[in-house]
């Protein structure tokens, strides 16, 4: 019973095995990439499993406080594709095995040629909000 | 209207259904939707055997849905047959629903599920909100947890550990949404311990009892963790801790010790020292030593270090830390308690910051973060 975020994001990691971008596949590779993360959805909602899922648009915008009675500044986009979060999703499940487990066939959805993309998908807990038993020292 | 008297009744109910022959999923649904049916009508009709309403509108909308379902001929037969009195149980009804939501066959997730929905009577969605996961996953989770365990037949009583263990998880989750899964635990373990008599049963309710009643004082408003000896014992519920105190002691008397009366036994301890400093550290060293026994648990004997840091010393603590596997979770935290103690502030405050970084939550994270700045801003003055 604990929470995991599978992010999908290019910061860091290798390169994935299939990592032809999607704008050279075909449009069936495409419908079958898609097919497959719905179906994925689906079998973990219908598992117990699924919290959340998300996709995000590439471009973002930088802001910050710029002091009292100032506007937020704002700055970007710095679009490069090596620092896209491209989506997420959520999953509660009973061990960190099977969080890793449920990454693994996440990363096998296809691409190119229809064979597994092996993308690297980042997994972090979630820090649960309340305690109940433990006291602290 | 009492809703938790409703919900009491809910084992007790689907428990006579199943008896009755239905199967244990239609049962299950048919008494979900009778609790929602009376949550509606009694208010202004409160029946005079609440329990007997409940069978009785349970029991209909269950031909209801047997008749519906026409594929199911099993059911069809069974509406010809008036209901068979069935033989004299050998496990009591509300015993064996505890056992059968908490069969060995599911995962921890789903036992907590179908325990709170099917003995706890509570809603999907409440339970959804608790667990903070969508209803329809909810749903799905205590839905494929009914399909594992309808056909589990009970001719004896199950393990009661399992379901010890499941009632301790819903404790141990705390309080989101809006139900207190903390209190539900509770209900429902004393309700555990009325149907059968086992000295662990007493021990675990002991043990929450004890928990439960220092909850006001273990955070501020805005949710700061406050560390044991800090606590302001005087907001501690003493009424809970005797009552705890006494359900412990004829559960020890009993002489079958295990692991609950032994956690039962550590936090009696604690609460029964007016201030931290007349904690009998060496008694609860003592019990550490029981539970190691009991257990092999090598978070107890993180939490024995503890102890035996405050009983005979830090030295004494790091030396039985430095025996443990240091990448046991919480061992950052322990030693930098200890080395704290032990005057080592520099060691102390580089083992908080790690400790902070390892800490599965976000209260016991800022609480080890702070207890980091604070070591640092003292050795800058």
């Amino acid at each position: 019973m604990a929470k995991y975020l599978l992010l999908k994001h290019y910061r860091g990691a290798p390169a994935a095995v299939n990592d032809v971008p999607m704008d050279r596949w075909t449009p069936e590779e495409i419908s079958a990439h898609v097919q497959y993360m719905n179906d994925f959805a689906a079998r973990l909602e219908a598992n117990g499993e699924f919290v959340d899922g998300q996709a995000l648009a590439p471009e973002g915008t930088f802001v910050r406080y710029d002091g009292e009675g100032r506007p937020p500044v704002t700055d970007g986009p710095f679009a490069e594709t090596k620092d896209l979060i491209a989506g997420w999703m959520v999953i509660d499940v009973d061990s960190y095995e099977r969080a890793v487990e449920l990454a693994g066939e996440l990363s096998a959805a296809p691409g190119a040629g229809g064979k597994p993309i092996h993308e690297w998908l980042e997994l972090r807990p979630f820090l649960t909000a309340s305690p109940n038993v433990a006291d602290c020292h | 209207m009492d809703e938790l008297l409703l919900r009491s009744l809910t084992p007790k109910v689907l428990g006579i259904l199943v008896r009755r022959g239905a199967d244990f999923a239609a049962a299950e649904d048919a008494v979900q939707d009778a609790l929602i049916e009376a949550v509606r009508v009694w208010p202004a009709e409160p029946p005079r055997d609440p329990k007997g309403w409940l069978v009785t509108v349970a029991w209909r909308r269950f031909l209801d849905m047997a008749r519906a379902d026409a594929a199911r001929r099993r059911r069809e037969e069974l509406l010809d047959a008036e209901p068979a009195p069935g033989p004299a149980p050998e496990v009591d009804d509300t015993l064996q629903l505890y056992f059968r939501c908490a069969h060995p066959s599911l995962t921890p997730s789903s036992a907590v599920a179908l325990t709170l929905r099917a003995v706890g009577g509570l809603t999907t969605r409440q339970i959804a909100r608790a667990y903070l996961v969508p209803e329809a996953t909810m749903a799905q989770r205590i839905s494929r947890a009914k399909r594992t365990v309808s056909d589990v037949r009970f001719d004896q009583t199950g393990d009661v550990a399992t379901v010890l263990r499941v009632l301790y998880l819903v404790f141990n989750e705390g309080y989101s949404g809006d139900v207190d899964l903390a209190a539900e635990a509770i209900r429902l373990t004393r309700q555990l311990a009325a149907a059968i008599d086992h000295p662990e049963v007493a021990g675990l309710l002991a043990l929450m009892l004890l928990h439960h009643a220092r909850r006001a004082s273990r955070t501020t408003a805005d949710g700061t963790l406050v560390p044991l000896a800090e606590q302001d014992r005087g907001r501690w519920d003493s009424g809970s801790i005797a009552e705890a105190v006494e359900i412990l002691q004829a559960a020890l008397a009993r002489d079958r010790l295990g692991e609950f009366q032994a956690q039962a036994a550590i936090a009696a301890l604690h609460a029964d020292a007016l201030t931290a400093e007349e904690t009998d550290w060496v008694q609860i060293v003592e019990w550490y030593d029981e539970l190691a026994r009991l257990t092999d648990s090598p978070v107890v004997r993180l939490n024995r270090a503890v102890a035996v840091g405050e009983a005979d010393g830090a030295r004494a603590g790091l030396a039985a830390l430095a025996e443990l596997d240091d990448t046991l979770p919480r061992y950052a935290a322990v030693a930098a308690y200890l080395h704290e103690r032990d005057g080592d502030l520099a060691t102390a405050a580089r083992l908080y910051t790690e400790a902070a970084r390892q800490a599965p939550n976000l209260a016991e994270r800022d609480h080890l973060t702070r207890q980091a700045a604070r070591l640092n801003t003292r050795r800058r003055s």
